[in-house]
């Protein structure tokens, strides 16, 4: 008896996670199955996970003149390149540094590092330094400074840094090495596992980074994927207004798939990532784990 | 060490008073400084970094006790004493974004918590080819920026085509104007955060359960324990670290609302301000859409302070329970 109430409560466990992972993975679906979808038949049924006709042209109007799309891939790419490559030594650097037990001014840095964890000027401050001062606006620097160094990464890397044995560090001093050499040539390499994984999870900010974007970004040229989605959410006109995607095809407004064309532009540019980052599924947990806040 | 040793021996000589320790005092600070040198020049580009972009902005709080104009500057702008924070409060604005985004924060923390903490100790249940399964498709929805979210929120929520109210029709009910309706929101925006964050949640916990050392199950088996009592007496104690830890973090940034989800998920409709609205969203759209730059820095400060002191008393109440758990 025993057993086979065992049994009978895995497979009720089984069922579970199996209605959850469908809940959870539907609404991805009917994005999808909207973008698919021929607006007539949108008008008729609304939005439905099984469309009645199936139809392309969604995706045929906007790969017919992807320039814009084009274009906001390159940004998001080279934020997230540069981003990601610069922001990771920096936080490699930084971390080094305060790991280190015998640095006179380990404590100082931390505290002033971690500070900035607990307080913030907040928005505005931050807003009028990079607009009126440091005058990035419409530069894809303001993309990339603003999130460049978060206190959170460099934690983790010292958590992982601290477990370094400080005697391949003293005997590569003792040999002649300064501390570059020793940074470069000993430390980074043994770090590669943290490395890798804050990689990971500094690209994907900025790959996902839209706020940046929307109080930076005017020009039409540097908007990044993810601001390209945050005007086409929020204006429902914003397809049929925006000439590059109608002058250039003379198309007839009244015939624009103005529905499917929405949710074809978030599967265009969300769909790639999320087949991409799931391979890397469990570094963005491991980030939480590497180091921990403390020591 | 030699430096040390050096300077021992100097001490007795030294009888000249103060100005000769202070320059003594330093000499030795400067020695100290050339041996620590070349590990300060490699933390140097993280140091300015901060200065420009996080301590130079504390500067900038001034803003909010200014009448700020752009042609003016910081600095040319008026003073205005505490006008923008007296007008903050003078209308139920304070009131409401604060109330909104304590009590959203709260819903979501304890919601997830329970839910991760239920999914990772049934997942520990499941065969591990199932188990990884089940933990992708739960992760999902953790690699969409909010936008995205946004999106697919507006497949469903949508009044004239979106699939809820066209399935609310075929049923023959009528549809719901969601993007009007104010008291369905808090509802809907629990539903989907969670959606969200339970797969990440879930793995973090899930994670934790697998490192507890396996004998302790072992022993609760030859004991006869059901899995229920050993979920109740050995997983949960064992992973109460871990959720200390995190709620203390999150109880830090109780303060701090999730502005990419009460943004894009309502659409930044204005007929749910009441119940959508929180401190982060108030702030932005006072900056950008309003142009009340005082107000906005106003309430930016009024965010960071409380926030500022809630994860200062959170950490001093576990440090007072348990020293092991606090963040410092």
């Amino acid at each position: 008896m025993a057993v086979r109430k065992f049994e009978f409560s895995k497979i009720a466990i089984n069922v579970m996670f199996t209605v959850l992972s469908l809940i959870v993975i539907l609404p991805f679906l009917l994005v999808i199955a909207v973008s698919l979808t021929d607006e007539e038949s949108i008008t008729k049924n609304g939005y439905q996970f099984i469309p009645d006709h199936i139809s392309f042209d969604a995706y045929r109007y906007l790969l017919d003149s992807p320039d814009v799309l084009v274009r906001a891939y390159g940004v998001t790419i080279t934020i997230t390149v540069v981003g990601a490559a610069l922001g990771l030594l920096l936080t490699a650097m930084t971390a080094y540094v305060i790991s280190r037990p015998d640095y006179r001014y380990n404590r100082v840095t931390t505290f002033y590092v971690f500070f900035t964890m607990l307080f913030s000027g907040g928005l505005v401050p931050t807003y009028i330094l990079i607009t009126q001062y440091l005058h990035l606006k419409d530069s894809l620097l303001a993309l990339i400074l603003p999130i460049l160094l978060s206190p959170f990464n460099i934690m983790v890397m010292k958590g992982f840094m601290s477990k370094i044995p400080l005697e391949i560090i003293e005997s590569a001093k003792i040999d002649g090495a300064r501390e570059f050499r020793i940074f470069f040539r000993i430390v980074l390499p043994l770090s590669l596992p943290a490395l890798a994984t804050l990689g990971l999870l500094i690209s994907f900010t900025y790959w996902n980074d839209w706020f940046n974007a929307m109080l930076y970004i005017d020009d039409p040229s540097k908007v990044p994927l993810q601001l390209l989605l945050v005007r086409t959410l929020n204006s429902i006109e914003f397809l049929t207004t925006n000439s590059e995607f109608t002058q250039t095809l003379g198309i007839d407004l009244t015939s624009f798939p103005n529905n499917s064309a929405r949710m074809a532009i978030a599967v265009l540019a969300g769909g790639p990532m999320l087949v991409i980052f799931p391979f890397f599924q469990r570094f963005f947990v491991k980030g939480l784990t590497v180091g921990s806040l403390k020591g | 060490m030699s430096d040390k040793v050096s300077l021992a021996a100097k001490a007795p000589s030294d009888t000249q008073g103060n100005t000769r320790r202070r320059k003594s005092w330093l000499g030795r600070e400067m020695r100290h400084f050339r041996n620590n040198k070349e590990l300060f020049l490699l933390s140097l580009p993280g140091i300015l970094y901060k200065l420009i972009f996080a301590y130079i902005p504390m500067v900038g709080v001034i803003i909010a006790f200014k009448n700020y104009r752009y042609d003016l500057g910081i600095f040319g702008s008026k003073w205005v004493g505490f006008d923008n924070f007296r007008y903050l409060f003078s209308t139920d604005t304070a009131w409401r974004i604060t109330r909104n985004t304590v009590l959203y924060n709260v819903a979501y923390i304890l919601v997830t918590l329970v839910a991760a903490l239920l999914l990772a100790v049934l997942l520990n249940e499941v065969k591990a080819k199932w188990s990884r399964f089940y933990q992708t498709a739960l992760f999902l929805p953790h690699f969409l920026s909010w936008v995205l979210v946004g999106y697919i929120a507006y497949a469903f929520l949508n009044h004239a085509d979106g699939f809820i109210n066209r399935t609310l029709m075929a049923m023959g009910f009528d549809p719901v104007s969601w993007y009007q309706n104010a008291g369905a929101w808090p509802f809907i925006l629990v539903i989907v955060h969670l959606w969200k964050v339970i797969g990440f949640n879930t793995l973090i916990y899930f994670a934790g359960i697998m490192g507890i050392n396996s004998e302790y199950y072992e022993a609760a088996k030859i004991d006869g324990a059901t899995k229920s009592q050993m979920a109740l007496k050995i997983t949960i104690p064992l992973l109460s670290p871990l959720i200390v830890i995190l709620l203390i973090l999150s109880i830090g940034s109780m303060f701090r609302g999730d502005f990419g989800l009460h943004y894009f998920i309502p659409n930044n409709s204005g007929f749910l301000y009441g119940s959508t609205d929180i401190i982060d969203t108030y702030v932005y759209r006072a900056l950008r859409e309003v142009g009340n730059v005082g107000m906005s820095a106003a309430t930016g400060l009024y965010q960071s302070i409380v926030g500022l002191i809630l994860v200062l008393s959170a950490n001093a109440i576990v440090k007072k329970i348990n020293p092991d758990h606090s963040l410092w």
